[in-house]
């Protein structure tokens, strides 16, 4: 054979190749987005609402959104004050390191400040932090001012759901996107963002 | 009738090299003549395997991979299903008995060279049949969707979550769902029954084609290749039936007296087998106080744990497993037995083993400021272990190898 017919068959067989291999991202997308989640499970996965008036001051109560705990804290007006008193513990007090849909509204990290929503979801490996409202000294922590620690790995947070340093945890308790019709708290959907 | 078979043997035989293929690589194939016990867990990881097809297609057969009744579909095998508990029990003991003869197997690999030159490749489907094992295991830990199945994809899943950018977005595409949900379960049941077997048995396979290739090894070191006899078998090999045969079942038997006491009287292994909050159906909203992995994952666990940042701890738990790939180019030794080799190696190997022992130990417990201390340090003796080999074995006085075995 000559060599221009080599060369001819050369530019041949790698044409026929990148044409066939454009194919296989068309031929992969089915297998990959049967993986989505279906219409099914975004159905499921829908807002919630709640009537959070019947809260007692200093409760926490939890939620399920996502078949995710969403936690919901009723602060006094003293535990908003004392928040000040955990800041030499917290890594990142005003939530720098996340996307934090109400950053700077109110101290209680919601659009309420009253309230604290947050998501109950570690934000080390996912597990389901516990709530310890009492100022005691505790095995985790000497000078425990109330908050949330988690039985995993041990990261803590104050009452409000910012993370101490030190902690595996890298970040402050995620906020979702939630909005008030006065007492009607909506988790999941919020119209204003 | 003899003669009609023998015809049909004969008819079959010119159109599929059946004893060609059954003298090579079993009733003929040399194996070294000398060789001890650690050359056992091989065929006691075969064995293994076949348990757990077996079980496991029995158990499919009876298992329901949904949300509603995944949980209550074990309890249906345990209860209601005639000597279902013994075919359950036979795939846990069987999972765990075979994390443990594949660990001693690749002890064996470390100890007496058996990934240098020319058996690299055989040593790394060997690594990747570890690691699709790993995954394997891991699948089918969430199929009985009970609490530390839930819990433990959680922490798993969320490994993912820590790759930057993509992680959120990977983690809702594995999972198929806001939670781990029936959707998850019955992907990754599809993955363990049919998508992972089919890989690992491909990659045994390529193992042992690999292995036969180049021949097996020995606790010497010796190049068993280098005196052949007339027909160019080695001289100190001798053929695997009956010598090695008749040698591995005894092994199996002592392997299966094991085997059977475990599933028998020790099911739960204590709870490093099946962990006792896999015994409550799985709830997303509550974690189980004390989250622990299986045995066989612990180690590396620890090693997640003791790195504070997630990222972090995702890359130094995939180094301790990628590491192994790389060891036939670690190790610049002349001699391939840890017999021959210098006081560092043994040294080395010692405190390795020292640390993957105590680091799964501390997998297995809670976390405490000296324990957390104590999973670093091993860490470090992990990883040392293997960057160092380059220098300690290269630098070390080793003993000369004899010629023959």
């Amino acid at each position: 054979m000559q060599d221009k017919d080599k060369t001819r068959r050369k530019v041949l067989i790698g044409l026929t190749s990148a044409v066939g291999l454009s194919g296989l991202p068309f031929a992969a997308t089915p297998f990959i987005a049967a993986w989505n989640p279906s219409a099914k499970a975004k159905a499921a996965g829908a807002a919630v609402k709640l009537d959070v008036s019947k809260m007692q001051y200093g409760q926490q109560i939890q939620v399920s959104w996502r078949k995710q705990p969403v936690f919901i804290v009723r602060h006094t007006e003293e535990s908003i004050a004392s928040l000040d008193l955990a800041l030499p513990k917290l890594a990142d007090p005003n939530s720098d390191q996340i996307e934090e849909p109400y950053r700077g509204l109110n101290p209680s990290r919601s659009k309420s400040p009253e309230y604290s929503v947050f998501s109950g979801v570690c934000t080390h490996l996912g597990c389901a932090p516990k709530y310890f409202p009492e100022i005691e000294p505790k095995p985790w922590d000497a000078t425990w001012n109330g908050g949330f620690f988690c039985p995993c790995h041990g990261s803590m947070f104050d009452i409000v759901g910012r993370v101490f340093k030190g902690v595996p945890a890298p970040t402050n308790l995620v906020v979702p996107p939630h909005m008030f019709d006065g007492s009607i708290l909506t988790i999941g959907e919020d119209k204003e963002l | 009738m003899t003669e009609i078979a023998g015809k049909l043997f004969t008819w079959i035989n010119t159109r599929l090299p059946i004893v060609n293929t059954f003298e090579r690589h079993l009733s003929k194939h040399p194996v070294p003549s000398k060789v001890n016990f650690w050359y056992l867990f091989g065929a006691l990881a075969a064995v293994t395997l076949i348990i757990q097809v077996v079980t496991g297609i029995w158990l499919i057969m009876p298992y329901s991979n949904t949300e509603e009744q995944a949980f209550s579909s074990i309890e249906y095998i345990m209860r209601d299903v005639d000597y279902g508990w013994v075919i359950r029990y036979m795939h846990t003991t069987g999972a765990s008995l075979f994390f443990a003869v594949v660990y001693l197997h690749m002890f064996r690999g470390l100890l007496y060279g058996s990934y240098q030159k020319p058996k690299e490749l055989v040593w790394i489907f060997g690594c990747t049949i570890y690691l699709a094992m790993m995954a394997e295991g891991f699948l089918g830990y969430v199929l009985p969707y009970g609490q530390m199945s839930y819990w433990g994809a959680q922490v798993i899943i969320s490994l993912f979550g820590a790759i930057p950018y993509i992680g959120e977005s990977l983690e809702l595409w594995v999972r198929g769902d806001y939670y781990i949900s029936g959707i998850t379960v019955s992907r990754f049941f599809a993955l363990h029954v049919v998508a992972l077997p089919l890989v690992l048995i491909a990659l045994v396979f390529l193992h042992l084609v690999a292995l036969h290739e180049v021949g097996a090894g020995n606790p010497e070191g010796v190049d068993i290749e280098e005196h052949l006899d007339d027909d160019g078998v080695p001289l100190d090999s001798v053929p695997f039936f009956p010598y090695k045969v008749l040698n591995a079942l005894v092994a199996i038997g002592v392997f299966m007296t094991v085997f059977s006491i475990i599933m028998f009287f020790f099911p739960e292994g204590g709870g490093y087998f099946i962990e006792m909050a896999n015994f409550q159906e799985a709830n997303p909203l509550v974690t189980p106080d004390h989250i622990a992995p299986v045995w066989y994952y612990a180690p590396f666990y620890t090693m997640l744990r003791a790195i504070p940042d997630p990222l972090g701890g995702l890359i130094v738990m995939a180094s301790a497993v990628a590491i192994f790939f790389i060891v036939p180019w670690l190790d610049r030794s002349k001699v391939a037995s840890i017999r021959y080799k210098g006081i560092y190696s043994k040294i080395a190997i010692t405190m390795f083993g020292v640390s993957f022992l105590t680091l799964g130990y501390l997998g297995t417990v809670g976390v405490t400021e000296v324990r957390k201390t104590m999973s670093v340090i091993c860490t470090i003796i992990y990883f040392a272990y293997f960057l160092l080999m380059p220098i300690y074995t290269k630098y070390e006085t080793t003993k000369e190898v004899p010629e023959r075995l």
